[in-house]
């Protein structure tokens, strides 16, 4: 390091999300000085709540947290920055018909309503839970730590990769190889093992399609299943909460660890270049001009935009650009966000306060899911879309008036590209008369509750927060992309090829889903680098 | 023919709110509190504790132990009994109080209501009416009476609680500051409104005669309904009282008259209740034997700990190192705080070690195996859970 050039800053950080956040939280509470840049007038990227209707507090993006690692959210006082995580009850999967499957907290309450429509899958969802539940804990031990790299074996890569062989074989050879064909199954042939009923089997399903370019039918979603259903909220693996105001409030507490800290946070300051010298990152520059040098830059954005938008070729060493390039992150899923002046009523769901409260999944029959993945790859939103809502203002008594109430809809499948030319305004629209029209069928008079709406396809969701080709995951999460391979091969520990520069968004591992994990396990690397003592926790729940 | 109920006699009394009750225990889980039937919870344990933490929800106190303290003596009778000077609680205020045996150990803990100058109502946990009548033993000019079944009351606690007030119609329930009471009239009979609470959070307690219990409810749920409010029971209160740092009888402290071993009950000074006990007034019940104590010092201090790791630290005991060969407390209570995002106990530990290391040894079960790991923990000097909502006046609306 020349001491005639030493920076003022230690570190830049390239975005806001909830992991750049994350990210700068670490490295300010580790001493250095700071400064994150957000090209928005507001922080957060997916996990961002604003008001665009008055009174109406939407989740614009990301809508429901179960991977948000507790370990991070209790060591960064993240409850004393205002941070609540409510779980919710009963989702209700509806089917193409009337069938209705409701899911329940209450064990007798869960088995009973299986057993009504198939006592086989009642008894089976217990094999389907174990398994499910064993596959998730040996994952859920990785995500707070730093892949291995198989290839270069420097000895800390030894020990991971040991520690993860130790995680391996304490599941016994049977489950091994039930593991390892896990990895490369569809959701579809994992879930014919365990289910006849096919409402129970496209409830379990969905999990496996959301955000991903791959149906129900496509080898490697049972993976994406897997990933959606190993986050825990308070212990309980697979639940989903709420996070009180929206899931802007993550990324609020989060900026407030930042500032606690000593940390800075400039919005409006996007990044257009970052600035290499003999190989290595010294600093960046913004939109308006200026610019700032640092002894270290960090990039929470895709992998894709941090190599081809604000790096120079030129800077990269040969392969990277086409690394990037090839780095599959096809997006395949839109956002209707509704403000309603009362609370939908739907048919067919008991009318209790419990479950007719906005946790609906309209998942139709694994032909229907399957048909609409076929509309994606013909380049044409699905017209008979899988939609998951929810009513987070039924919960929630901060993000809408009394009485009237907010409901956030994801929408699979929906293309970046259509095949009949660009997005325009008005073809938005009609995507979201699509799913309006889908949710109408399910609650009728829903259309006459409407006071404003939001519609978000990949287009919107790329021009807003920079997730390349709207992929909410920024990558697909598939085996070639996943662990050590993540974003590249060779670059899983978060180092990126010019040296002093590091990748903390969902790009790398673990991937996609508001946990603030990448962003944390990046601030460990990058202690190391420095020197500095690592202070970021792993995961400290005993083992399960 | 009515067939008479050969068990009338031993099965539990019901509660003024119980027709509304029932209808809402989906689960039937019932336990017992005070010979009534009580709710452990009614749906989701856990979701009960998060209306509270998020939303608004309701708890049954009508089985809670109520006395009014009448008279010229009133004042001069309860100020012999608790630790706390009854002359500084003024009128329409609560003052949340301890009373002690002449060892100084603890008998209860309750709240005071002054109702007027000379008329007070006491409420606690466990039936204390014998106590009481030892108590105004000297004092002429009292009168005791037990209204436990002649009141019904319901707690309302959570962020929405005022909102919801206001709603039903309870104007300006708003500026009532914390242990402030006031009178309202709803639809023709009366009602009185404290703003106390056992959850730490924001929230009354609601006071009426039991034939008016169920237009109270109707009126409350009615308001309460976009607010999606929801009956609790003793499992989310619990979890509430724990976060907040309350004391409970049975966990914290076993109540002095039902002790039968030496010492095995508690003074307020080892449930570090300090500030509770008022040597500058007048003689109480308690007072040398706690003055001697806060001199030598407690033998135990009730501690709020921060332990790693999430499984609960229920019934462990904490040792001064991590061999666990040095035993210095055990934990009373425990559980993982989903609002504080913390594992958290209370305990009663020896003073001398609670500047040092402590560690708790922590059993648990998986799938019929047993384990147990030793977690470090570290004293708290705040509760766990404090918002700024249930102090603040006028009361917000979330
Ligand atoms: C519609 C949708 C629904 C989702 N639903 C869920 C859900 O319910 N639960 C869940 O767990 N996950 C969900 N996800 C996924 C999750 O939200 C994301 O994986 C996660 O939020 C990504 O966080 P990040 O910090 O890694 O990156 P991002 O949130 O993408 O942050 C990148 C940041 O960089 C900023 N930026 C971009 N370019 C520049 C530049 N040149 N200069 C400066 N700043 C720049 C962006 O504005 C953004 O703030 C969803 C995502 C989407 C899009």
């Amino acid at each position: 390091m020349s001491v005639s050039s030493s920076p003022a800053l230690d570190a830049i950080v390239i975005g806001a999300g909830h992991n750049g956040l994350t990210n700068a939280a670490y490295l300010a509470k580790a001493g250095l000085k700071v400064v994150v840049l957000e090209k928005n007038d507001y922080i957060g990227g997916a996990a961002v709540s604003r008001e665009l209707h008055e009174g109406f507090t939407y989740s614009n993006c990301s809508y429901m947290c179960s991977m948000m690692r507790q370990a991070i959210h209790r060591d960064l006082n993240l409850s004393r920055h205002g941070l609540i995580l409510v779980p919710y009850l009963g989702t209700v999967n509806s089917g193409d018909g009337d069938e209705r499957l409701i899911s329940y907290h209450d064990e007798t309450a869960a088995y009973l309503e299986l057993k009504r429509h198939s006592p086989h899958d009642a008894d089976a969802m217990h094999r389907f839970q174990a398994d499910l539940t064993r596959y998730s804990q040996l994952i859920r031990k990785t995500l707070l730590r730093t892949p291995p790299d198989p290839a270069r074996l420097r000895p800390r890569d030894i020990s991971e990769l040991l520690f993860l062989a130790k995680q391996f074989w304490s599941m016994g050879e049977a489950q091994i190889y039930e593991y390892i064909r896990f990895f490369t199954m569809s959701a579809a042939e994992f879930l014919d093992d365990y289910f006849e009923n096919d409402l129970i089997k496209a409830a379990m399903a969905t999990p496996g399609i959301i955000g991903t370019a791959l149906g129900v039918c496509s080898p490697g979603s049972a993976y994406v299943l897997l990933h959606h259903v190993m986050g825990d909220v308070d212990g309980n693996i697979g639940a989903w909460g709420l996070a009180r105001g929206g899931m802007g409030a993550i990324s609020n507490a989060l900026a407030g660890a930042v500032r606690e800290h000593g940390g800075e946070i400039r919005t409006q300051a996007g990044v257009r270049q970052v600035l290499v010298k003999n190989r290595r990152a010294t600093g960046v520059v913004l939109d308006n001009g200026d610019q700032l040098s640092a002894r270290i830059v960090v990039s929470n954005l895709d992998a894709k935009r941090t190599f081809t938008r604000i790096m120079d070729a030129s800077d990269l060493p040969d392969g990277i650009r086409e690394k990037a390039d090839n780095f599959k992150i096809r997006g395949s899923s839109g956002k209707v966000n509704i403000a309603l002046s009362a609370l939908p009523k739907f048919t067919g769901v008991p009318d209790n306060p419990y479950v007719n409260r906005g946790g609906q999944a309209f998942s139709g029959s694994m032909e229907t899911l399957e048909r609409a993945y076929d509309c994606w790859k013909r380049g044409r939103w699905s017209d008979d879309p899988f939609v998951e809502s929810v009513i987070p203002s039924a919960w929630d008594p901060t993000v809408a008036p009394p009485g009237q109430h907010w409901m956030s809809n994801f929408i699979q499948y929906c293309p970046p590209q259509l095949a009949d030319g660009p997005w325009t305004a008005e073809k938005r629209d009609q995507f979201g008369q699509t799913v309006v029209n889908k949710i109408e069928r399910y609650s009728p008079g829903f259309k006459d509750l409407i006071l404003h709406m939001e519609v978000r396809t990949p287009h919107e969701i790329e021009q807003e927060i920079g997730l390349t080709e709207g992929n909410i995951f920024q990558g697909e999460l598939t085996l070639d992309q996943l662990f050590f391979n993540r974003p590249f091969p060779g670059y899983g520990q978060y180092r990126m090829p010019v040296r002093n520069l590091y990748m903390c968004g969902s790009s790398t591992h673990p991937g996609g889903g508001v946990s603030a994990t990448c962003g944390a396990n990046a601030a460990r690397e990058i202690l190391l680098d420095l020197r500095r003592p690592n202070s970021v926790p792993e995961d400290d729940f005993f083992d399960e | 023919m009515n067939v008479p109920d050969p068990f009338a006699g031993e099965r539990p009394k019901l509660s003024p709110f119980h027709p509304r009750l029932k209808a809402l225990n989906v689960r039937e889980a019932w336990s017992a509190w005070n010979g009534y039937k009580f709710a452990e919870y009614y749906y989701d344990a856990e979701y009960e504790y998060f209306c509270v933490r998020n939303r608004v929800a309701t708890y049954d106190i009508s089985p809670m132990q109520k006395y009014e303290i009448k008279g010229p003596d009133a004042e001069a009778m309860l100020n012999r009994m608790v630790t706390r000077d009854v002359r500084k609680i003024g009128l329409n205020r609560v003052g949340y109080t301890l009373w002690c045996t002449d060892e100084g150990r603890l008998i209860d803990d309750g709240t005071i209501f002054r109702l007027g100058a000379d008329r007070f109502m006491l409420t606690c946990g466990s039936p204390c009416g014998a106590w009481l009548a030892k108590s105004a033993f000297g004092f002429d000019a009292v009168t005791i009476s037990d209204w436990s079944d002649e009141l019904a009351a319901l707690a309302v606690q959570g962020p929405t609680s005022c909102a919801v007030l206001k709603r039903m119609g309870l104007d300006g329930v708003e500026t009532a500051r914390p242990f402030d009471i006031r009178h309202f009239d709803l639809r023709g009979s009366s009602l009185m409104v404290s703003r106390t609470g056992f959850t730490g959070d924001l929230g009354y307690e609601l006071w009426v005669s039991p034939e008016h219990a169920l237009n109270l409810w109707d009126a409350l749920y009615e308001a309460g309904e976009p607010y999606g409010i929801q009956p609790y029971g003793e499992a989310a209160t619990n979890m509430a009282r724990l976060e907040a740092g309350f004391i409970m009888p049975a966990m914290e402290f076993n109540e002095a008259l039902k002790t039968v071993h030496f010492e095995h009950d508690q003074t307020p000074f080892e449930l570090s209740l300090d500030w509770l006990v008022d040597f500058r007034k007048p003689h109480f019940s308690g007072r040398s034997a706690l003055l001697r104590e806060q001199q030598a010092g407690p033998k135990y201090r009730l501690a709020r700990l921060d332990i790693e790791g999430n499984r609960s630290a229920e019934g462990s005991h904490i040792y001064r190192n991590r061999r666990c060969t040095k035993q210095i407390g055990y934990v009373t209570s425990a559980m993982w705080s989903p609002a504080a995002k913390a594992n958290i106990a209370l305990a009663m530990i020896e003073p001398k070690f609670l500047n040092g290391e402590m560690w708790a040894e922590i059993y648990y079960e998986k799938e019929l195996r047993h384990y147990s790991r030793v977690a470090r923990c570290t004293s708290r000097e705040k509760p766990f859970w404090t918002p700024a909502r249930a102090r603040a006046t006028p009361a917000p609306d979330f």
